[in-house]
């Protein structure tokens, strides 16, 4: 059952006055986290955009306890708060339910800098959910390359263009065979709400990663972000999906796209409006390269839809 | 108190056991493995009530440790040379953020080229990161400095190391002396924290300071360090009370009331600092040796206070801090009596570097050597 945007608590937990930039999608989709989470969560932040925009010392934006930690170790410091309550709720020190902790990181803590600590995290299958708010870049130092930034994309570091396609965060940790591995959009806040509240009522390491597209970064007016994220989900460019240990099942707007039910937005619109592949579209090799982008993300769906083929 | 017969390692572990940790996150490296191995064995038959946090890397080890502490709980890890070098840059969150975190640290010399004995350039790497640092002698000062610095640790809030030179003190099976459960936990009772992450108080750590607040955490981290070399004595007065066992506090002087020159060391090199010191008074030298059992903070003020006048004053450092003469001890020495015990003249010999044996005869000789140059 799918829930209304308008049923969705009223509480929030991203509370007004923090530094984050107009149309910012981390922040947008962390209001929608928080009401799924309800007050009773811990919120693990690694450097990012979050860290600079959850406001400073000593007012912050955020209404959970909230541990700021080293770049390279969401997957390590969340497993320490979990062992530490667990360790004290069986010895009787804490009463209570015990809380839900989460990280809330971007593609940098996820894909590059922090993978290794995230991956034995999962392997261990520790009980907390690690949120990735990927914007395919390292948005908060001025936009460089990261392992989520597709091909042809500039960035700061990849100043003609990124060579190399994107590795696929969620398939990486969908073969840890984890309890619970999600995608989401910010077009389709329903589906982010009910795939948290399913993680929060999971036991185990729960992965979701909700594509971010920042409008700096990307080089689109801030007013676009949801609609961004709307063509992403149309083009393919982002698919909806999650999985429970290893089985997927792919959202509606996925499988009607993967299914043939719906016509697939080209990457070419999708990315038309994006400030930051025009400087690569712009020479002889314009077709060229617009089919290699196509190809990566037609790529990306095939393996996809045989993937979530595969009954386990 | 009853006595068992068991390695450096193992004391370290049935330390962690006797303070009721409440997690463990850790990584094996030798000499330090055993502990790990130790402590998981003991978490899964029972015999300590703890969850073992078997993580994928030291840096992994300070971090998780660094969370469990933040979320309340009692926390030990240990690791050895390349580990900790690889915590480095959480050590520094763990004293920021006030976490006490106790780890043991099997001393051991660093990369490149690859070693697996001691030396003590690994933690006096971390010397600036904000952690206590105490030096042990023994396999039983090993057990009894993990339960004194938990309770520094947590008086203070502040993270603290127990370092105890690898293989010589990791490996080494002696008879160690176990209080009662009763009297360790008069003596450290359980962790009450101040603050802990808390839905019911939701508060956020470690956010971005502009540079008046940054300025005064730090400055109230530098005078509660330094204030932290009290709780340290205490710490021992307290233990000896309840155990009856004392290793010293920040120092521990042998036969210097008198002594023209006082040869200052840390970890397990002392008790043959103390052979040859015997060996140098039966030829005419009034020799003395002082162990440094509390590196950081510094006891800078107990060290001008207890030199005799006059005094020859040899450091023997088992570390490099390369660029500079001398050995890291050697300076901090210089720059603790520096104008005002200029009546002390400071000396100093590398030693013991990667495993380098440290017999008495070499010492002495090496003393000697000093004294005649």
């Amino acid at each position: 059952m799918t829930t209304k945007l308008k049923d969705l608590p009223k509480d929030e937990f991203v509370l007004s006055g923090n530094g984050a930039c107009g149309g910012c999608p981390a922040t947008l989709a962390l209001r929608i986290i928080g009401k799924a989470l309800g007050p009773n969560a811990i919120c693990i932040l690694t450097p990012s955009c979050t860290v600079a925009s959850m406001g400073m010392t000593p007012a912050t934006a955020y209404n959970w306890p909230s541990l700021n930690v080293c770049f390279a170790t969401a997957g390590s410091s969340a497993s320490g708060v979990v062992y530490a309550f667990e360790s004290l709720k069986k010895k009787g020190k804490i009463e209570g339910e015990l809380p839900t902790v989460f990280n809330w990181v971007g593609d940098g803590g996820t894909y590059d800098i922090g993978l290794q600590a995230l991956s034995a995290a999962a392997e261990r299958n520790d009980n907390f959910i690690h949120f990735c708010y990927n914007n395919e870049a390292y948005s908060n130092t001025g936009v460089q390359r990261s392992g989520a930034t597709p091909r042809y994309a500039y960035t700061t570091t990849t100043p003609k263009g990124k060579r190399e396609p994107r590795k696929s965060m969620p398939m990486i940790m969908l073969e840890h065979n984890i309890p619970y591995v999600a995608t989401a959009s910010l077009s389709h806040p329903e589906d982010l709400y009910d795939k948290v509240v399913k993680a929060k009522n999971t036991k185990g390491f729960k992965y979701i990663e909700v594509l971010a597209p920042c409008y700096t970064g990307w080089q689109f007016a801030p007013h676009q972000t949801i609609e961004m994220s709307r063509m992403a989900v149309k083009s393919g460019a982002w698919l909806l999906w999650e999985a429970e240990y290893g089985n997927v099942t792919l959202s509606a707007p996925t499988k009607r796209l993967i299914e043939g039910k719906v016509p697939k937005l080209p990457m070419a619109e999708y990315i038309s409006g994006q400030g930051r592949f025009s400087k690569m579209l712009k020479g002889e090799d314009r077709e060229e390269r617009l089919a290699e982008i196509q190809s990566d993300i037609d790529r990306e769906m095939e393996f996809m839809k045989q993937r979530a083929a595969i009954k386990l | 108190m009853k006595t068992v017969i068991d390695t450096g390692c193992h004391a370290v572990a049935l330390a962690a056991r006797s303070a009721k940790v409440d997690v463990v996150a850790a990584y094996p490296i030798t000499p330090q493995t055993s502990v790990v191995e130790e402590i998981a064995t003991m978490v899964e038959d029972g015999t300590l009530d703890c969850r073992f946090l078997p993580v994928e890397g030291e840096h992994s080890a300070m971090a998780a440790c660094a969370g469990a502490s933040a979320a309340g709980a009692r926390v030990f890890t240990a690791t050895s040379s390349q580990g900790l070098l690889y915590m480095h840059e959480v050590l520094h969150m763990a004293s920021g953020g006030r976490l006490p975190i106790v780890m043991a640290n099997a001393n051991r010399a660093v990369f490149a080229p690859w070693t697996i004995w001691a030396d003590h350039n690994d933690s006096l790497a971390q010397r600036d990161t904000g952690w206590l640092q105490y030096y042990c002698a023994s396999v039983q000062e090993v057990y009894n400095t993990v339960l004194q610095a938990f309770k520094v640790a947590e008086e203070i809030k502040l993270p603290v190391m127990v370092n105890f030179d690898g293989f010589i003190l990791s490996h080494s099976m002696v008879p160690i002396r176990l209080p009662e459960q009763a009297d360790i936990d008069a003596f450290l009772p359980e962790y009450e924290p101040t603050w802990r992450l808390d839905p019911q108080n939701p508060s956020s750590f470690g956010n971005v300071t502009m540079p008046p607040e940054y300025a005064e955490f730090r400055k109230t981290l530098a005078r509660d360090i330094l204030a932290s070399i009290d709780l340290v004595k205490k710490a021992a007065e307290n233990y000896k009370e309840y155990t009856g066992m004392w290793d010293g506090d920040v120092f521990e002087p042998y036969l210097i009331e008198d002594a023209e020159v006082v040869v200052l060391s840390m970890g397990s090199m002392a008790s043959e600092v103390e052979i040859s010191v015997d060996h140098l008074r039966k030829q005419g030298i009034k020799a003395g040796a002082l162990r440094l059992r509390l590196y950081r903070p510094f006891p800078a003020e107990d060290l001008r206070k207890i030199l005799p006048k006059n005094t020859t004053l040899i450091t023997l450092d088992r570390n490099y801090s390369f660029g500079m003469e001398g050995g890291v001890l050697f300076n901090d020495c210089k720059a603790a009596l520096y104008d005002k015990r200029n009546d002390v003249r400071v000396l100093n010999q590398t030693i013991g570097i990667g495993g380098l044996d440290l017999t008495w005869q070499a010492m002495a000789q090496a003393i000697l050597a000093l004294l005649e140059a």
